[in-house]
Order: C-alpha cells, then sequence, then structure tokens
C-alpha cells in the first residue's frame, strides 16, 4: 500500500473510551465530543475508533473492515477471501468527505463466515480468520483488513480524531463500548492503517506511549507464530492480549500484570506474607518477562465483553478512569469525561500498572453461536 | 642446547631508586630477581612472565616492565611471535602450551556494537530514583502458565522447573581447585554468596571446608568425573556438565600431578602427585541421546531439585547443538567463546578453533526462538568478557547471563600473564604452591570481586535506565537497542543487527 512504511512510529496520543456495562447501546458522538476535547494530543495525523455491538443484525459474521488503495487491490482480495470465506454482503462504508478529510483509499465491509466448519473448535476458527487477515495484509499490496471481529468495527484515518468520527458519520451507529484514539506521531507515514486503534479479531487497542521493549516482544510473538508486519507498539500489545487471553487462558487481571509487571519487592513482600499471588506473579514474571511491556504506555483494550484500562509499570503516561452508574469511562484526561457526564459517581487515577476492567454484565458467549442466542434472549 | 629464544620483556631497575631490599627476588617464582654474590639485586630478562607483581609491591617503584619485541627484519608472515613458537619447540619437540584466552587480534563485536538511549519520546529511567530490575531466573520454563479461577482467585496450576535466581546477570565462571588457588576458590563463593550470585566449581570437585558456600555453588561434572560423589551433587544449588571449553573446543584437561597436593587429591578424588587427565569427549557421551541420559541421570540422582546445566564451546555448528541440548534436556546451556580462559592449552588450539562468542549468542538465541523452543533453556555466555558493556551487549543479543573468568580473577589481582600452566602464579592464583597461595588474601579477593560486580551492576543500571527500561527482561534478546558500526553485511545478518543510523525498527 503506498505511503506503508514499515517503520516502527513513535507516538503521544490521546484516548478515551465509554462502556455501559449493562449493553445499552449508545450513538457515536459522545465518544467524539470526547476525543475532540483531546485535540491538542493529537496532530492531525491520525485518529480512529472502535465500536461495540453495532452489528446486531450480523452478529454471527465477521465484519472485516477494508482499505483498498485501488480496484485491483480489491478484486485481488476478493480471490483470497472467496477461496475463505462464505460472504454473506458487501458495501462500501458510508462515509461524509469533508474539508479536513477530502480524500481517503476505498472503504469497503464484509460479512464473512469461514467456509471450513471448525465445530467444537473455536480456537482453530479464530486462528483461521487470523491467518486470512495476515494473508491480505502482506499478499495484497494496497489491501489492508483493518476490522476483522464479530459485531464490532474500527473506523480510522488521517486526520483529527473528531473530523475521523464525523468523516465515517459515527453518529449513526450504536454501540455498548466505545473507543477513541488521537495521534501524535514523531514521522508522518501518512498511510491510514497506521492510525490506531489496532485489531485483529474482536480485539481493538488504542494507546499512548513508546515500549523500550518493543524489540523483545516482537521477537517473543514471533516464537508463537505471530508476525508483526506493522511494526507498530500497538500491534505488538493487541496480540500480546490475543495470546495470553485467547490462546493461554490466562484471566484478564493476570495477563494486564504480566504486560505491567509487579516489581520484585512488592511480589517478595506477598511471598513473605504467604499471599498466593506473589506466586503467580513470580512465575508469571519467569515465563512471560518477553510479553513485559517496558517503557511509557497507556492504552485501553476493547472486546466484546468489555473495556480495559492499563497504564505501564510505572506510570509514564496518564490515565484516568470514572464511573457513573453503569457506565465506565477512561480517558487520558479527565476533561475528556467530564465532556460527556458532568456528574460522575467516581473519579479515580488508576495506580501504576493496576488494571481498570469494565465487564459486560450479561456476556457475549464466544465461539459458539446457539450459547450465543442464548444468552441474548436471556439478556 | 642453548635457547635461540629472545627475552620479551626487559626488566629496568631505576638503581637511584632501588634500596636492594630484596622483595622483588621473594615475590618472583620466577626467579628473574636474584641477589649477586656482592648481595646486590640484579634480574635476568629471559625469566620474566611480566605477571606485574615486583613492579605492584616494589615499596620504591624502581621496578618497570618494558616490552622488548625483538627486532626481527620487518616481516609480515614471520614475525617475531611465529620464530620464537619455532625456536620453542626446536628446542623441546613440544606441543606449545599456554594459559589465558585467545590474545590474537580477531575482531571483537563488542566494540562493533553501541547501546541505544532515550530522547523526548521515550523518557529515560533515573536508577537512583526508580527500581531497577536485574533479577534473572536460570532454568527451564515453561512456553505458558495455567491459572485456575477458584472462588474468584486466580490459583497457579503450572509447576515451573527448578531454577536459580541472581540478582544481577553475572556469575563466576568454572575455575577448578588445582587450576586455581583454594584462596581463589574461597574468594569466589564467599563474593558469589554475597552478591546472590553463584560461582563455579570447574571440574575440580568442592573442597570439605567451601560446602559453605553451596548454595551459591554451580558444580561441573566433567568427563574426568574428579571429586563427582552424591553430596557434592546434592549440595549445589545447579549441576553443570562441561562439554567443551572456550579456549581449547574439542579437547580434554590436564592437572599436572605437581599441583595435585593431599588437599587437591582429596577433593579431586585421585592418588597425590596423579596427572588429573580429562579425557576429550565424555566416554559415556558420543552423541545427543547420550547427554540427554546424564542430563537425566543427573536430575534423577537430585530428585529433579536443581537446574541441569550443559557447557560447550562455541564451534561453527553452535546453533544446531544448542538445539539438540535444548531438546536433550538441560535447563541451561552455557556457551563459551573462544576468548574464553584456560589454565593450561595447548597455543595452537586456544588461538585458532572456535568462534567469537558474539555471533554465538546471536546464532544460538535466534535458532531456539526459530524452533519456538527459547524458554525451554537459559543461556549463559562465556568468554572474555571486559567490562560491564560487554555484558549488556550479551543481553540484548539474547544471552540471559554472563560468566565472568578471566575478570574475575584479573579482579583478584592476575595481570594476564598467561603462564597459569605453570603453577607458579606470582599473585597466588592459579597455583597450588603454598608459599604463593598465601599471597592471596580471601578476604581481600573476595571483596574486590564483589566491588567489581557491584561496579558493573550499576553501570548496567544506569545503561537500562537510559534506554528507559527498568527490568532486565525487556533487554534480553531486545536486539533493536543495539546498532553496528564498521561491519559487514552478513555479520551484522549473524548478529541480527542493524547499521548505526538506522531507525528503530
Ligand atoms: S623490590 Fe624494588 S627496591 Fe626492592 S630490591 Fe626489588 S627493585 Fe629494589
Ligand atoms: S592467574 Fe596468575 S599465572 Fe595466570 S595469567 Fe593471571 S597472573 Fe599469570
Amino acid at each position: 500500500m503506498e505511503g506503508q512504511i514499515h517503520r516502527r512510529n513513535i507516538s503521544g496520543c490521546g484516548l478515551a473510551g465509554m462502556m455501559s456495562e449493562d449493553g445499552r447501546l449508545m450513538g457515536g458522538e459522545a465518544i467524539i465530543r470526547s476525543m475532540e476535547v483531546l485535540h491538542d494530543r493529537s496532530n492531525g495525523l491520525g485518529g480512529g475508533f472502535a465500536a461495540y455491538g453495532i452489528y446486531p443484525h450480523k452478529a454471527d459474521y465477521y465484519a472485516l473492515h477494508i482499505m483498498y488503495d485501488d480496484v485491483k487491490a480489491k478484486e485481488e482480495t476478493d480471490v483470497l477471501l472467496d477461496e475463505r470465506f462464505e460472504i454473506d454482503s458487501e458495501e462500501i462504508i458510508p462515509t461524509k468527505k469533508s474539508e479536513a478529510i477530502p480524500k481517503g483509499p476505498l472503504l469497503w465491509r464484509y460479512f464473512v463466515k469461514p467456509k471450513v466448519d471448525f465445530e467444537d473448535c473455536g480456537l482453530c476458527e479464530e486462528d483461521y480468520v487470523i491467518e486470512a487477515v495476515m494473508t491480505v495484509n502482506s499478499m495484497v499490496s494496497g489491501a489492508f483488513i483493518f476490522s476483522s471481529g464479530k459485531n464490532m468495527g474500527a473506523f480510522k484515518a488521517v486526520g483529527y480524531p473528531e473530523d475521523v468520527g464525523k468523516f465515517y458519520r459515527l453518529d449513526e451507529y450504536e454501540g455498548y463500548t466505545w473507543i477513541g484514539h488521537g495521534r501524535f506521531p514523531t514521522n508522518t507515514p501518512g498511510w491510514w492503517g497506521g492510525a490506531h486503534p489496532f485489531t485483529i479479531l474482536d480485539w481493538a487497542i488504542v494507546h499512548n506511549g513508546e515500549i523500550s521493549s518493543y524489540g523483545i516482544n516482537k521477537r517473543y510473538l514471533e516464537m508463537f507464530g505471530y508476525k508483526c508486519t506493522m511494526l507498530t507498539d500497538t500491534e505488538v500489545v493487541a496480540y500480546m492480549f490475543d495470546l495470553m487471553l485467547r490462546r493461554h487462558n490466562l484471566p484478564l487481571e493476570v495477563a494486564c500484570k504480566a504486560l505491567a509487571a509487579p516489581f520484585w519487592t512488592d511480589i517478595d513482600r506477598m511471598k513473605a506474607k504467604g499471599n498466593a499471588k506473589g506466586d503467580i506473579y513470580e512465575a508469571l514474571r519467569m515465563v512471560y518477562g518477553g510479553a513485559l511491556l517496558n517503557g511509557p504506555f497507556a492504552i485501553i483494550l476493547g472486546h466484546t465483553n468489555g473495556m480495559v484500562g492499563l497504564s505501564d509499570r510505572v506510570k509514564l503516561r496518564p490515565l484516568t478512569a470514572a464511573r457513573k452508574d453503569d457506565m465506565l469511562y477512561i480517558a487520558s484526561e479527565e476533561a475528556a469525561i467530564r465532556e460527556i457526564s458532568p456528574e460522575l459517581d467516581i473519579v479515580w487515577n488508576p495506580k501504576a500498572g493496576e488494571p481498570v476492567v469494565g465487564e459486560l454484565k450479561n456476556p457475549v458467549k464466544k465461539g459458539s453461536n446457539k450459547a450465543r442466542e442464548l444468552e441474548e434472549t436471556v439478556a | 642446547m642453548k635457547t635461540y629464544q629472545l627475552p620479551e620483556v626487559r626488566i629496568e631497575r631505576d638503581k637511584d631508586r632501588c634500596i636492594n631490599c630484596g622483595v622483588c627476588v621473594r615475590q618472583c617464582a620466577f626467579n628473574a630477581h636474584k641477589f649477586d654474590e656482592d648481595g646486590e639485586v640484579y634480574s635476568e630478562d629471559e625469566k620474566c612472565v611480566a605477571c606485574q607483581r615486583c613492579v605492584s609491591l616494589c615499596p620504591t617503584n624502581a621496578l618497570y616492565i618494558k616490552d622488548n619485541a625483538p627486532f626481527v627484519k620487518d616481516n609480515a608472515n614471520w614475525t617475531a611471535e611465529t620464530q620464537k613458537y619455532i625456536w620453542k619447540q626446536a628446542e623441546t619437540g613440544g606441543v606449545l602450551l599456554t594459559g589465558m584466552g585467545n590474545p590474537k587480534p580477531y575482531p571483537i563485536y563488542w566494540d562493533h556494537l553501541v547501546l541505544n538511549a532515550s530522547q523526548v519520546t521515550n523518557p529515560s529511567i533515573d536508577p537512583l530514583r526508580e527500581p531497577m530490575e536485574l533479577r534473572t531466573y536460570l532454568g527451564s520454563k515453561p512456553d505458558h502458565i495455567e491459572i485456575e479461577m477458584v472462588n474468584g482467585e486466580p490459583v497457579l496450576r503450572t509447576k515451573i522447573a527448578p531454577q536459580i535466581m541472581l540478582k544481577t546477570p553475572i556469575l563466576f565462571s568454572a575455575m577448578s581447585y588445582g587450576a586455581i588457588s583454594y584462596n581463589a576458590c574461597e574468594a569466589l563463593g564467599r563474593a558469589a554468596t554475597e552478591l546472590g550470585t553463584f560461582w563455579n566449581t570447574g571440574e575440580g570437585g568442592l573442597h570439605r571446608n567451601l560446602y559453605k558456600y553451596a548454595p551459591n555453588t554451580i558444580v561441573q561434572v566433567a568427563s574426568g568425573r574428579f571429586g563427582v560423589h552424591s553430596e557434592y551433587l546434592d549440595a549445589a544449588a545447579a549441576i553443570e556438565i562441561k562439554i567443551g571449553q572456550g579456549a581449547k573446543p574439542g579437547i580434554g584437561g590436564h592437572l599436572p600431578g605437581e599441583k595435585v597436593g593431599p588437599a587437591v587429591s582429596e577433593t579431586r578424588m585421585i592418588p597425590v602427585g596423579s596427572d588429573a587427565l580429562s579425557p576429550a569427549p565424555h566416554h559415556d557421551i558420543y552423541s545427543i541421546e547420550d547427554l540427554s541420559q546424564l542430563i537425566f541421570s543427573l536430575k534423577e540422582a537430585t530428585e529433579y531439585t536443581k537446574p541441569i546445566s550443559v557447557k560447550i564451546s562455541a564451534v561453527h555448528n553452535v546453533a544446531a547443538i544448542a538445539s539438540g541440548i535444548a531438546r536433550a534436556g538441560a535447563d541451561i546451556i552455557a556457551i563459551d567463546g573462544f576468548r574464553g580462559g584456560t589454565g593450561a592449552a595447548p597455543t595452537m588450539i586456544r588461538d585458532n578453533v572456535g568462534i567469537p562468542i558474539e555471533l554465538a549468542i546471536a546464532a544460538v538465541d535466534a535458532r531456539l526462538r526459530e524452533e519456538g523452543i527459547r524458554n525451554r533453556a537459559s543461556i549463559i555466555a562465556a568468554g572474555g568478557f571486559r567490562n560491564s558493556g560487554d555484558v549488556i551487549k550479551a543481553i540484548a543479543l539474547g544471552a540471559d547471563a554472563v560468566y565472568l573468568g578471566t575478570a574475575a580473577l584479573v579482579a583478584m589481582g592476575c595481570h594476564v600473564c598467561q603462564k597459569c600452566y605453570t603453577g607458579k602464579c606470582n599473585w597466588g592464583i592459579a597455583t597450588q604452591n603454598p608459599y604463593l597461595e598465601k599471597r592471596l588474601n580471601p578476604d581481600i579477593a573476595a571483596e574486590r570481586l564483589y566491588n567489581l560486580v557491584r561496579g558493573w551492576s550499576h553501570e548496567i543500571s544506569e545503561m537500562l535506565g537510559g534506554m528507559g527500561i527498568n527490568a532486565i527482561e525487556s533487554l534480553r534478546g531486545n536486539r533493536l537497542h543495539l546498532r553496528a558500526v564498521g561491519l559487514s553485511r552478513e555479520e551484522m545478518d549473524v548478529l541480527g543487527v542493524q547499521v548505526a543510523g538506522s531507525p528503530m525498527a
């Protein structure tokens, strides 16, 4: 893809996320307003959003959002997709061009199901989808799948986040979780795919920071078969979550402790007090040392069943959280939260490495559609 | 036979300063200083090994040892050194022997690698204000852990194989009692204990009195099996099977009978005065599956309570060999590069066999990662580490920790005169002569070792903080923090590094 510079891009950023733990659907205008407050944390070189619950009528299909440089790239991609998926439908993603974002790549959306029937092997199906995404992204020049989860979608572009939100007409979507991001990259690839969120399956990451451990994080992931083709810190974070949560089945909180590991002095103290967590963290640091994200970062991770905010182990980048009724808010600055919810039950600054976790009260069961339907009728 | 060898050094004695006290005469085990019949001190240059003992101890600074590079007619091929070797062998018919590591001017890759530091976009971390973690666990790790949620609390279901925990990623390399003195062993044991790291017995067994340092001791099982018994294995923190040594890949060892006094004899379990010959291969290891059997015999013998290390020298096929060793069940792989030291080695082997440790670390780490088994064994790198810069670069290339041999000896007083094999070490290190041995005070030597490793650890912390990293595991194998200066494309490919000036990916 033109301008797709495979070079690591360090950046400062602003981020915000909002979630209804009741699963109430909310329009996209609030997150746009929230991001607008953080305008100065980005420089117009990238903005983006992810929303969950936006495709309820197609909830059983993987929603692929793809950007194409030209029609030829689409034709090539369609061949690869056809080989792998039943394509339920495809359409142009509706956008509204403006002075701020006058042009962009061709933006398409597909709803697909794998052609292979994996029956009881949820992991295999997801690995299949990941493989397909990586194949398209590495093989087809000028094509980039930037969203591949079910009942969720990522929307991103070069521009300020509020302009990107309007460009994608996010006010016309309704979701129970929204996350947003504005970039301040220190170099300018000017490529739409380089904006956040970075997604794989239903994981979407927005990220502010520069990870000094990138070199080993990347090599660590490669040992498990991940190809870090985009060379961004954010991609690495997304794969780390995928590896630990989906493939290694670690509880979310434990996975967060691998990424932002507690200090040995704290672990030793826990062990001395007979706190079983001390042993877990010790084992975690021994085994997942390559997963430790060292250096300043604040991230918001969105996924089907929730949202997580996390900062690095010494909190070198800002992160604030707040709750109001069923809502959880996480943002770089409190102002971004107050803008959309002036009254809050509680506001706090999470400690370094302490995850802020939001969870759907009625989680969506992944993998099996039957169980999922059941879940939805109960809800 | 009259020797044709020319003296390598010239001893200069400032007669205005010399007070004829005789310190140099008593200190020199090589008899380079003598009294003449009038009681005046004089020197014989050809006996001097340039160990600098007399220079260091002369109370009036009257001595100066000068390079006496003999003038041979300009010739890049027939240098003074090549001629010297020939004269020596023409006179003795023997194998040229030497001590310490490969001194040849091969490229030192450490000096072609530079480290990164943070500026603006990523704050550096000040180790004086913020925690800086160097703690390192050596041993086999699973590729994931299993956690079960019980009543909303996570419970660890994975039992991790035994590990040794180091407060700093630096250990003392294998140096046997016999090759080095009792006091040197004691100093190493004491320093390792105080530093929260480990020393290594080498193949000389563990002297009775040193069992108190056993929790910080790695014991070696080498081809001669000297000093190996159940108590020795049980006491240790870890066991190392020695297959090879960087200074002399492919050959065994030879401790001359003169060095085998009563204490060495008892510790090694061999008769007093007998040569201790370690065969080149272990006579029960002729293939990788034999190695696996020995690894598991040792694990069985110690009831799977401690990690088993396998030490090899860095040779051409080191990556594949290391992979085999990891698959054979080793928990740690120690790789010794061709600059690794020795008490005694044939000069031609020391100078011509093996490969630099930098390339070996890079190749092994890359290979184990390609095969998805890097977690199965830790890597200790050895072979000529000179300072903390070398150590941190080794870790960035992919080593878990580093063994110090020569640097530890230098800290204790060694001046790298390469005469360890003579047993006449004037510094009391590589000797069993009670008169010489007494010169090494174990308290002082231990303190010097402690200071050295402490200093290096501080420097490593500073450099890590500069890179914006506060835990050593985030640098391990993180080659993006290294850049190459003055290396060929092929060398950079093996090292897995980019040229300085290229961007961060
Ligand atoms: S030690 Fe120094 S002062 Fe004493 S005899 Fe030797 S050269 Fe002279
Ligand atoms: S240990 Fe002693 S003999 Fe060996 S090189 Fe050092 S000073 Fe010389």
